[in-house]
């Protein structure tokens, strides 16, 4: 049972500390404000609740036994993790000049994940439109 | 088992500090101000971890009310912010 217990924390705390790094990796990699507010307020908060679950473990068997206190952090943030990137965006928003732009509406044709991906697709219709007018 | 387990908190307060690192690279740099505010946000949230791990690897339960008070006042500046980057004010 123990290592049983021991197993899961291990396995917790790998997912936790990965979920933790790709959050803030995302922060720094990607390129606008909207693309990168995705990664801290989720991929973070679950790394976090991930590592809070994993110290309930550890505590029930190392420490002083069995204290689901940490579950009122993880509640604490899964709550409020929503809130804070809804005004995030909020405070983005009104310091642009104009709406963003609306996301592309058509898939992609060669399926690659692109910012010019409309501008494509329109290029594509057209250059088929004209292979129709030739035929 | 307990020397791997200690191993592995070891390893994840590394990567948890690389990861508010970049956090921190981040707040440095960013470009706009609610950049920097999702920057702080994050630093707080990798922060709860990396307090919760040092409290594991210590086998204390002092961290715990530490975490608490961060996460609280972590968000709370959060809305602050933001709200005085959207309004200009934060009492209206």
């Amino acid at each position: 049972m123990r290592l049983a217990i021991d197993i899961a924390t291990l396995f917790l705390l790998v997912a936790g500390c990965f979920f933790v790094f790709l959050g803030s990796f995302a922060l720094v990699k990607l390129t606008s404000f909207f693309h990168r507010i995705h990664g801290p307020t989720k991929a973070s908060t679950l790394g976090v609740g991930c590592i809070l679950a994993a110290s309930v473990l550890h505590r029930s068997i190392h420490g002083t036994g069995l204290h689901p206190r940490e579950l009122l952090i993880t509640v604490f943030l899964f709550l409020t993790a929503p809130v804070a990137a809804h005004l995030m965006s909020r405070a983005a928003l009104s310091l642009m000049d104009r709406r963003p732009e609306a996301p592309s509406t058509r898939a992609e044709p060669e399926g690659h994940i692109r910012d010019d991906a409309d501008e494509r697709a329109e290029q594509l219709a057209r250059e088929r439109e004209e292979g129709l007018d030739d035929g | 088992m307990i020397g791997l387990l200690d191993k592995v908190i070891g390893g994840s307060m590394v990567v948890v500090g690389l990861a508010m690192l970049m956090a921190l690279w981040r707040l440095v740099r960013g470009p706009t101000a609610p950049d920097r505010i999702l920057a702080l946000d994050t630093l707080y949230v990798a922060t709860i971890a990396q307090v919760v791990l040092l409290g594991m690897l210590e086998e204390t339960e002092t961290y715990f009310e530490i975490a608490l008070i961060i996460a609280m006042l972590g968000f709370f500046g959060t809305v602050v912010l933001s709200k005085y980057v959207l309004r200009r004010d934060i009492v209206e």
